[in-house]
């Protein structure tokens, strides 16, 4: 198990990630930087305090799996999987380099990741198929897969969905980044996703809503799952795009825009600036 | 020669050892998209409920599915229509299967026209051409039941495989000690004038018009080529060297198949016999039975001494 860590530690790693990921973006010249800076609260919960993975021994049978569906905010993966210790942090600089296994959406050849993705819509019906083979073999497994707002228009999640309550996976865990942004604008005017909880729930889920930047909300609800005996459980991440930097925060025009030198540098010296109010409150807290 | 001896259909022969292996190993499991009925399936979804793990009809699903649970270590067999399998999930099997490196087995069942009167919506005509220019999925399409059993052990194999199997029952081509290995050409006819490169169900009707060859004193070779991928070049360029003319022979279309295989193998390698490529032609569908459409279909092209018949 997770060795427990306060909340200001992993606000704090969370600053570091963010900080991580918009370095790796400007050195490799592409990347997706408003949804590895949306989902990258709930990585870090997940692979510090929820999951149980041995960067070790990466394929260690009973491990739960994470299969990141919505592919292209590797970058947020592969900062956590870095820190985890899954691979040296200088193979982030490689990224996106000719002959380099850390490319713009992951692959197996990257120590950590469980699944190849990058075409939407594939991670759930893999996860299911995972959750069904740990149910058979009686282990404790669980298995959590990250999907994109803009994804959820792909039919094949909805397959996945019938089956995954069909066979009772209560041992899967479905987190939706829903930073309401896709790459035209609006999920709600591309292709609306409302009501999201309904339709899930119809699909058959126990379903939460949370606030997906928030560390202590994530990690209050994992902590609950699975939601319900005999059903699989369903977060509704509620995320702002781009989190931590002004300027990106839902900004559409961020989705894959790469900073530039003058933006990377404002945009540190904004995470610095949380950075010491983190390390403030936690100083304020301790001494109290 | 002796008149062929007809045996069972490929599909009924792959579910019957399925399900013998599957008694043995309950590791290995069975994915189906309500397609147990035309992959022989019944009894074994009776006898073994528990490795059976059905999707629905949701062919993405099934092999995204089929994916996560071989990347878990089960010995997964995905099962479905040729037709659906390799166009509707053609995304999940480059994917989840292939890219990923997760050793699925995956099985087409009534390939090709098996469907025959039920139309261009039931055909695979496209799934070599397809499935070839995907790296990491060895290709098989079995001949007889003996190819067809020596297939469906391959649960050990690491790498993903597609097995592309027919509905009709099928003739016996060889006998149980023949030699036999993924991605090696199996002779079935000796012969120097020309050369029948067959696969799948059509290798009998190769056999066939290679019998009725030699009875007019035209010496016919046939050779089985069970594996699209990985391909026996070495064969194909002896038998290519000996013979005046090579005809490949498949129920798949003329475009991207055995046949466009072998002519870019051939002319690359500098060996150029006059060549005669037999499959579907590149036009809208015949309507009828498999065997009508193979024989109009085949008429535009003759192969044989047979009055220009495939089959």
């Amino acid at each position: 198990m997770a060795i427990p860590m306060l909340n200001s530690e992993l606000e704090h790693k969370s600053i570091q990630y963010r900080k991580t990921i918009l370095t790796s973006i400007a050195h490799a010249g592409a990347g997706h930087t408003g949804g590895s800076l949306s989902c990258v609260d709930i990585l870090n919960v997940l692979y510090n305090q929820v999951m149980n993975v041995d960067a070790g021994n990466p394929s260690w049978p009973q491990r739960d799996r994470y299969i990141h569906s919505k592919g292209h905010s590797v970058e947020a993966l592969y900062t956590v999987l870095a820190d985890k210790g899954f691979f040296p942090a200088e193979m982030l600089a490689t990224m996106g380099r000719s002959g380099s296994h850390w490319v713009g959406h992951p692959t197996r050849k990257v120590p950590g990741v469980e699944q190849n993705t990058g075409a939407l819509g594939h991670g759930l019906s893999v996860a299911v198929g995972m959750a069904i083979a740990a149910k058979q073999d009686g282990l404790p497994s669980r298995v959590f897969t990250l999907m994109g707002d803009g994804e959820l228009s792909e039919g094949s999640i909805w397959e996945a969905s019938m089956s995954a309550s069909y066979y009772k996976l209560d041992n899967l865990v479905v987190i939706i980044d829903r930073n309401t942004l896709q790459i035209t604008g609006r999920t709600e005017s591309v292709m609306a996703q409302e009501p999201l909880a309904a339709r899930f729930e119809a699909f058959g889920y126990a379903v939460r809503t949370v606030d997906g930047n928030d560390i202590a909300a994530l990690l209050d609800v994992f902590a609950q799952a699975p939601f319900a005996a005999g059903k699989p459980s369903l977060i509704i991440a509620r995320t702002t795009k781009g989190k931590g930097v002004s300027f990106i925060e839902d900004a559409v025009d961020w989705h894959h825009h790469v900073p530039t030198s003058a933006e990377l540098a404002i945009a540190l010296d904004e995470l610095a600036q949380a950075e010491q109010r983190v390390q403030d409150s936690y100083a304020t807290s301790t001494t109290r | 020669m002796q008149p062929l001896q007809l045996g069972s259909p490929n599909q009924q022969v792959f579910s019957d050892t399925l399900l013998a292996m599957a008694e043995e190993s309950r590791n290995l499991l069975v994915v189906t998209s309500d397609s147990r009925g035309s992959g022989r399936l019944v009894a074994f979804g009776k006898r073994l409920p528990d490795q059976i793990v059905e999707v629905g009809i949701a062919e993405q699903n099934l092999v995204g599915v089929a994916a996560g649970l071989a990347a878990a270590g089960k010995c997964v067999y995905a099962v479905s229509p040729a037709c659906f399998l390799t166009a509707r999930s053609l995304e999940q099997i480059k994917n989840d299967v292939a890219y990923s490196d997760h050793p699925v087995k995956l099985i087409g069942i009534s390939a090709g026209v098996s469907y025959g009167a039920l139309g261009t919506t039931h055909h695979s005509l496209h799934d070599f051409a397809v499935l070839q220019a995907i790296n990491n999925i060895d290709i098989v399409a079995p001949a007889d039941n003996f190819e067809t059993r020596r297939c469906a052990g391959v649960r050990h194999a690491p790498q993903t495989t597609y097995i592309r199997l027919g509905k009709k029952a099928m003739h016996r081509l060889h006998t149980p000690d023949t030699p036999f290995a993924i991605g090696r050409a199996i002779p079935v006819r000796q012969g120097s004038d020309v050369a029948f490169l067959a696969t799948g169900e059509t290798v009998e009707t190769a056999v066939q018009a290679a019998d009725a060859l030699a009875e007019r004193g035209v010496s016919a070779a046939v050779l089985s080529i069970h594996s699209i991928r990985p391909f026996d070049e070495e064969a194909v360029l002896k038998m290519a060297k000996q013979v005046q003319a090579i005809v490949t022979v498949e129920e798949h279309s003329v475009l991207g198949g055995l046949g466009s295989r072998v002519a870019s193998l051939l002319l690359q390698a500098g060996v150029t016999p006059r060549l005669r490529i037999v499959g579907i032609p590149d036009e809208y569908t015949w309507t009828g039975s498999q065997q009508d459409i193979l024989n109009t279909m085949a008429s535009r092209r003759r192969v044989g001494g047979d009055g220009g018949r495939l089959a």
